[in-house]
């Protein structure tokens, strides 16, 4: 198995997001974590990358037999985990090509491997660039800096083609984006799915699902998984909508309903 | 899960100065102290002309009527001018012709330096005028110079050589009633670099200097002029580091340049002198007066300066615009780490009409600095139709450092134009948590967003600087972004 989530709990500032998630991942499978706004959807993506504004209150996570809470957030990507940020930020004056050779060269390193040298790396921009479908001049601007939204989410899948993780787990990479931006950000995923790699997508709504499709779909709910199911799942909660389960949660506890 | 701001800060700006060593050379000293005996001394070891001791020892007697300047945001112990050497030459043999003649400690010295004069000979083109301690050791390329007519040695030597150049220029710029600091350095000054380019001489080379105290407790005055003849062109670069001390070490430099009608001069520094241990001990203090005139119009004076290290900085690279139509630049990043101070920034004075200039100045301010800014823009009665664009930031990392910003502008006319800008930030723990989050350490995460904050002013580096000016940030913040 390559992620093995247990009970895990995790809070900001005292006040408890995730209560108690449970989720196992294997190699070659997309898994969906959907649910509506402030469940923990992009927490739960934060405590994988290792992000030490949340704090862990109880259970674990296994990442490739280790124990991931354990490790840096630049082991963790060196170990192969590639979070897609919701909002990715700005880094003024740092080219693409800088940052990402930085990126990929210190990757390298932690795995033994002799440095890329410039030409070497040039072509493996190239070769990526083609493989998602980047075809603006992204690279010599600096990271983020001015993009559109479209323009960040892509540079996301590029980046995530480089460093070619074991667990690219993609927060609301669709939000905010067209149509054809949606297209190129799924089929950039779709062509990096392998046997050996794991994705987790996050997402509000369906419509990504129609592009990537998942093996699992999970409804987050209340810092819970609350419902697991195969991609039919998906589309039931969009007939349905989220409604649906907070009115099957509220029966259970219909205290929780005022906090959302 | 060591990625609280602060703590990498601290642990990365934290870490020692990496030139400190002490070279094992011979050394010749005047006596301690100060006093118009020192100055002969001095003139004498150098077989001066007599305009030179004059010179010296007017500058000299108008040095006793002056006090240091209080007025800029640095906290400094009294400095006792008679517990001083004031000059300091490495013995040698009479002349060198060829590296192999050179002290080998000296070549060694260079080489961990990772500048090796062979290499530069070989590699870059770039003649190098190496000033160790007072005295220069070693002038190359100055054959090929001279066929284009462009002279570049020592000071000492254009005393020797070229009189009325030096007579006709020296002081022009700054004159030793300017500032205590130059009045010092004009008493006293050592040696330093001679530029001269001919009328419409482009200069092939990129012209450059190292500088570097050695011997210990030795005052360093260096003295540079450059002149830009009308249409003439140069780039001329000044690096430096200097060896780890205990006891404070004061350097006070003059850097004069001239351009005429047309002529274009860009003056690149990188300074990485010793900054003083963590605990602020040590470190050499820096008071630097340099100044460029656009004598002729259309003239055009660079300056672009990164500044790591000393433990107190005092520097304002400044432009005269006389000529009409010239223009004035200045691009700094100034880093200072653990107890550093730095006082720094530039003045724009604009006498001639369509006169531009441009400030780009990158503060970065780690441990528990301080790092002002103090730039002047006078834009005068006569001045029209002037330009002047300020961009004044500053970069925080943690939370017991400083930044100051104290910009003054003065306009006398309508016409004229002045931008100023500024910002304060921090690095933001969404950046480093994204540059990690792609694999990187704090300390590369931090390098690259320094790097990538100060990109206008390294841009204007020459690129054998630009390579190295990159590196030097990394290192100056190493230990203070952990």
């Amino acid at each position: 198995m390559l992620l093995s989530i247990k009970n895990l709990h995790a809070s900001i500032n005292g006040k408890e997001i995730l209560k108690g998630i449970d989720l196992d991942v294997n190699e070659g499978e997309v898994h969906a974590i959907m649910g509506p706004n402030g469940t923990g959807k992009s927490t739960l993506a934060s405590v994988i990358a290792g992000r030490d504004v949340f704090e862990v209150t109880a259970g674990e996570i296994i990442y490739k037999g280790k124990n991931l809470l354990k490790l840096a957030v630049e082991e963790r990507a060196r170990e192969g985990i590639f979070l897609g940020f919701q909002y990715p930020v700005e880094i003024p004056g740092v080219s693409i090509t800088n940052f990402m050779r930085t990126a990929v060269n210190e990757i390298r390193k932690y795995k033994g491997l002799d440095p890329l040298g410039g030409g070497a790396f040039l072509r493996l921009m190239e070769e990526k660039k083609k493989l998602v479908e980047l075809t603006s001049n992204l690279a010599n601007r600096s990271v983020n800096e001015g993009f559109s939204g479209g323009e960040k989410k892509k540079n996301e899948i590029f980046q995530m083609a480089m460093l070619e993780p074991t667990l690219a787990i993609l927060d609301e990479t669709d939000s905010g984006l067209d149509i054809d931006a949606l297209r190129v950000v799924a089929n950039g995923v779709n062509k990096l799915r392998t046997k050996g790699n794991a994705f987790m997508v996050i997402t509000h709504y369906q419509r990504l699902l129609d592009y990537i499709v998942p093996d699992f779909v999970h409804v987050l709910f209340e810092g819970r998984i609350v419902k697991s199911g195969t991609k039919e799942l998906a589309l039931e909660l969009e007939e349905k909508g989220y409604d649906w389960i907070r009115k099957e949660q509220t029966t259970d506890d219909r205290y929780q309903i005022s906090d959302i | 899960m060591e990625s609280d701001p602060n703590k990498i800060i601290g642990e990365v700006t934290q870490s020692d100065y990496k030139y400190g060593f002490v070279t094992d050379i011979e050394t010749e000293y005047a006596p301690k102290g100060l006093s118009e005996d020192t100055v002969r001394y001095i003139s004498g070891k150098k077989n001066e002309p007599a305009f030179m001791l004059e010179y010296r020892l007017k500058a000299f007697r108008h040095w006793l009527t002056m006090k240091e300047p209080k007025w800029a945001h640095l906290e400094i112990p009294p400095i006792d001018f008679q517990d001083i050497f004031f000059y300091a030459a490495p013995k040698k043999k009479k002349e060198y012709e060829s590296l192999d003649q050179v002290d080998p400690e000296l070549l060694a010295t260079f080489n961990k330096l990772g500048i090796s004069l062979e290499e530069q000979k070989k590699l870059s083109g770039v003649a190098v005028d190496a000033v160790i301690d007072s005295v220069s050791v070693k002038t190359t390329f100055s054959d090929t110079l001279s066929k284009y007519g462009i002279l570049f040695c020592s000071m000492s030597e254009a005393v020797q050589h070229h009189p009325e150049l030096v007579k006709q220029y020296l002081g022009s710029v700054v004159p030793y009633t300017d500032n205590y600091y130059a009045a010092l350095n004009s008493a006293v000054f050592s040696d330093g670099s001679f530029c001269y380019i001919p009328k419409g001489v482009r200069c092939p080379v990129e012209l450059s200097t190292y500088f570097r105290i050695n011997a210990a407790n030795t005052g360093q005055f260096e003295r540079t002029l450059i002149v830009a003849d009308e249409g003439a062109y140069v780039s001329y670069m000044e690096g430096c580091t200097a060896p780890q001390r205990d006891e404070n070490q004061l350097h006070a430099a003059v850097v004069e340049i001239v351009a005429m009608k047309d002529a274009s001069v860009k003056y690149s520094t990188v300074q990485n002198w010793y900054p003083g241990d963590k605990n602020g001990k040590g470190g050499i203090y820096n008071f630097v007066t340099k100044r460029g005139i656009c004598k002729g119009n259309n003239s055009k004076i660079s300056w672009t300066q990164v500044e790591t290290g000393s433990a107190v900085t005092w520097k304002y690279p400044s432009c005269i615009l006389l000529g009409d139509n010239s223009v004035g630049e200045f691009y700094s990043v100034a880093v200072t780490n653990n107890h550093q101070q730095a006082d720094t920034g530039t003045k724009m004075m604009h006498l001639g009409k369509n006169t531009k200039s441009t400030i780009i100045s990158k503060g970065i301010s780690a441990g528990k600095s301080n790092n002002s800014y103090r730039g002047l823009v006078r834009i005068s009665k006569n001045a029209t139709n002037s330009r002047n664009y300020s961009q004044c930031d500053s970069l925080l990392l943690g939370s017991g450092c400083g930044a100051h910003t104290w910009p003054y502008i003065q306009v006398e006319n309508k016409s004229s134009i002045v931008e100023h800008e500024a910002t304060t930030s921090k690095i933001s723990e969404d950046q480093l948590f994204y540059c990690q989050q792609r694999g990187m350490n704090a300390e590369s995460a931090i390098g690259l967003i320094v790097n990538g904050y100060a990109k206008e002013v390294l841009k204007q580096l020459p690129m054998e600087f630009a390579v190295e000016a990159q590196k030097l940030l990394s290192i100056s913040l190493e230990g203070s972004v952990g």
